[in-house]
């Protein structure tokens, strides 16, 4: 095996212990894993936002005051420059396996907090557009890393890239999700990155209004 | 069956005919996505129509796997299966993907309008210095090289002033109309090259090729890239220049030397140039397999200054104990009494910030240093006297007055090549051809020795008159 960033060849390390219980296969090398920052410590009980002492961030009381349809947000990594450079060479460039070196951390993060066999996954649909030009979903992609269902009854009808706009403006834009038929299922949102949760916010709403009574969302990324 | 393993370049279509349309020098010699086509979606498909364009599979299916033919990747493990939207079976190539991605549903698209006419400058070259003795011969064989489209070997040394001897091989070749490409597999030698050769060339049309550039090549007649940047051309130049062709990535890789081979025209003169070839070419050399002219002395005419060997057995044990070992602290206090400008090289990012603190108003530098261009910005600015880096600094850079130190110089990072390389920076300018430059060891090794008698018989070879 060989890193799926750099390249080097991992020579796994053969003693008694893994030799008799086999270890996971890495896909990663050491140094390349080290890089990333997972959330510890103290966040928001609503956005997992990394926070002093625990309560609720200023940006979810104001979602909260607004009526906030997601009720709440769990992330795995924080979203450092070398994550920035991951995702940018996943999403951006489509380097599709690349996607495999979150497997592990997800869904051991994943199955802390969600049983599997009660939600329903519902990754955040891309753009008829976005997805002939990437050739795949990063959040169905991660999505079924987490070994549950999936279901995907949202649609997205406009296609502006999130990533390309100021905070001010994606608080003003509009719903850009729309749900053909109802659902009636308790739903756990999946997408990779929770920047200002607008997005996920919208389309919590557009599940809540077709008839879904609890959505939560699971994002690889705290932004 | 052998021939599936031999690179070929028989998919790319080639006509010997001409084409006046405007369109034809921007497409010709690429290799295009369809998306990175600069073509309305209605003329993409009226050119398709025509013949002007053709469209032929990104990768090619063997019986051992499959091959990328953008970047020549034959490695099948970064070959991977996705599910593409396309519903087959697909796979991508993960080692160009930078440059836009090629699954094996992909078309490259190519342009087979007829090869674009050139047109001729005369006189283009406005630079009005004189070349030494030594550069002229090496102008001399290049421009040789040119007209008779033959590769050509130019050992030239350390700051012998390869870029003024390319100039009349240059105008040469745009008072012929060839389109000329200069490779190299350093971007910041790119960004160093681009303004010194559009001021000699004023009206010619040149474009700078790295990534993250903002150059766009709409059908430039001298294109100056790094070698990664080649993997967007095919059959497209008369004269390929690849500069530093020995230095890292290009010399280990395979994918790179292929990209290099196929940007060039069947018929076009190849020029490397380097100071310190490695042994696969100094050998094609020594057997007249490949035409050489050595350029042995410095454009200033004084001889290369040659390492010294100081053995300083308590190297790696001192800087672990906070304590500078003891015959380079000797030198090094003898240079700041003198008050001379040092570069110390080291062998490891580790030792480099070791090492920093021990010494007075040090600055290292390495290749993951984001403020790398800055500092090394102000080391030339004299803003402080003393900087420590690892072999990053060993090639491009020149600072006109210095002396050079290597630490613990038997780590097997500085071979031969390495040595001669950071030999040459010391000495650069006329008024003070004399650096010092000192190899801290413990225990000479061969490339030591090899890097001193290289430098030595290049010295003897400039007395003596040359080739």
């Amino acid at each position: 095996m060989h890193c799926l960033w750099c390249d080097e060849e991992l020579i796994p390390n053969v003693v008694w212990s893994t030799f008799l219980a086999p270890v996971k296969k890495r896909v990663l090398c050491e140094l390349c894993e080290s890089q990333f920052e997972r959330i510890k410590g103290a966040t928001c009980k609503q956005c997992y936002r990394p926070m002093e002492k625990k309560g609720v961030c200023i940006d979810c009381q104001r979602w909260n005051e607004n009526g906030a349809s997601l009720k709440r947000n769990v992330s795995v990594y924080s979203y450092n420059d070398w994550m920035k450079e991951v995702v940018a060479k996943w999403k951006f460039r489509g380097d599709y396996v690349l996607g495999n070196v979150f497997e592990e951390k997800a869904s051991e993060v994943f199955s802390a907090y969600y049983k599997a066999t009660e939600v329903v996954l519902v990754p955040i649909p891309l753009s008829e557009e976005r997805l002939a030009e990437r050739g795949f979903n990063q959040a169905l992609m991660i999505a079924q890393m987490l070994h549950a269902p999936i279901e995907q009854p949202l649609q997205r009808i406009r296609s502006e890239k999130q990533s390309k706009k100021s905070r001010q403006q994606r608080m003003n834009q509009a719903n850009p999700f729309e749900q053909p038929s109802p659902f009636y299922k308790p739903v756990v949102l999946i997408d990779d990155i929770y920047t200002t949760g607008r997005t996920l916010q919208f389309a919590a709403e557009t599940l809540q209004q077709n008839g879904c009574p609890h959505v939560e969302a699971f994002t690889l990324i705290r932004g | 069956m052998l021939s599936s393993f031999t690179p070929s370049f028989d998919w790319i279509p080639s006509t010997l005919l001409t084409s006046e349309r405007s369109e034809a020098k921007q497409l010709a010699g690429r290799l295009w996505l369809e998306h990175q086509l600069p073509l309305t979606p209605k003329q993409k498909h009226d050119f398709l129509s025509n013949g002007l364009l053709t469209t032929i599979p990104a990768m090619e299916k063997h019986w051992w796997g499959w091959a990328c033919r953008k970047c020549g990747n034959k490695t099948q493990r970064h070959i991977v299966p996705w599910p593409c939207p396309c519903g087959n079976p697909c796979y991508y190539c993960r080692v160009c993907i930078e440059m836009g991605r090629i699954t094996s549903c992909t078309s490259l698209w190519l342009w087979t309008g007829g090869q674009p006419v050139w047109s001729k400058v005369a006189n283009a070259c406005t630079w009005k210095g004189t070349l030494s003795r030594y550069q002229q011969q090496g102008a001399e064989a290049i421009v040789q090289a040119i007209t008779e489209k033959r590769s050509q070997l130019v050992w030239a040394v350390c700051g012998a002033g390869k870029t003024e001897m390319l100039f009349p091989g240059l105008e040469h070749a745009f008072s012929l109309g060839l389109r000329v490409c200069l490779a190299t597999p350093r971007a910041d030698v790119v960004r160093e090259l681009k303004p010194r050769l559009q001021a000699a060339f004023p009206h010619v049309d040149i474009v700078a090729l790295y990534g993250g550039t903002e150059d766009v090549d709409k059908g430039a007649l001298f294109v100056i890239a790094t070698t990664h940047q080649l993997m967007k051309y095919a059959d497209a130049f008369d004269v390929m220049i690849i500069d530093e062709v020995d230095a890292f990535p290009y010399h280990a890789d395979r994918n790179l030397q292929h990209v290099a081979k196929r940007a060039q025209r069947p018929d076009s003169a190849l020029l490397y140039l380097t100071a310190t070839p490695r042994w696969k070419m100094k050998l094609l050399s020594s057997f007249n397999k490949l035409p050489t002219v050595f350029v042995p002395q410095r454009y200033h005419g004084f001889p290369l200054p040659v390492p010294q060997f100081m053995n300083s057995f308590d190297t790696e044990k001192a800087i672990v104990n906070g304590q500078l070992p003891f015959s380079f602290r000797k030198w090094i206090i003898t240079k700041r009494e003198k008050q001379r400008r040092v570069i110390v090289f080291v062998p490891t990012i580790n030792m480099a910030e070791q090492l920093a603190p021990l010494l007075h108003e040090a600055i290292f530098v390495h290749s993951e240093d984001p403020e790398r261009e800055q500092k090394v910005a102000d080391f030339r600015n004299e803003k402080f006297n003393l900087l420590i880096a690892t072999t990053i600094l060993e090639r491009g850079v020149t600072f006109p007055s210095i002396d050079v130190a290597v630490l613990h110089a038997g780590h097997h990072v500085f071979d031969e090549a390495a040595l001669i390389q950071i030999a040459g920076r010391a000495g650069r300018s006329a008024q003070d051809p004399d650096g010092d430059v000192v190899f801290f060891h413990q225990g000479k090794t061969e490339a030591m020795l090899a890097a001193k008698s290289e430098i030595e018989a290049m010295n003897i070879r400039a007395r003596k008159g040359g080739n």
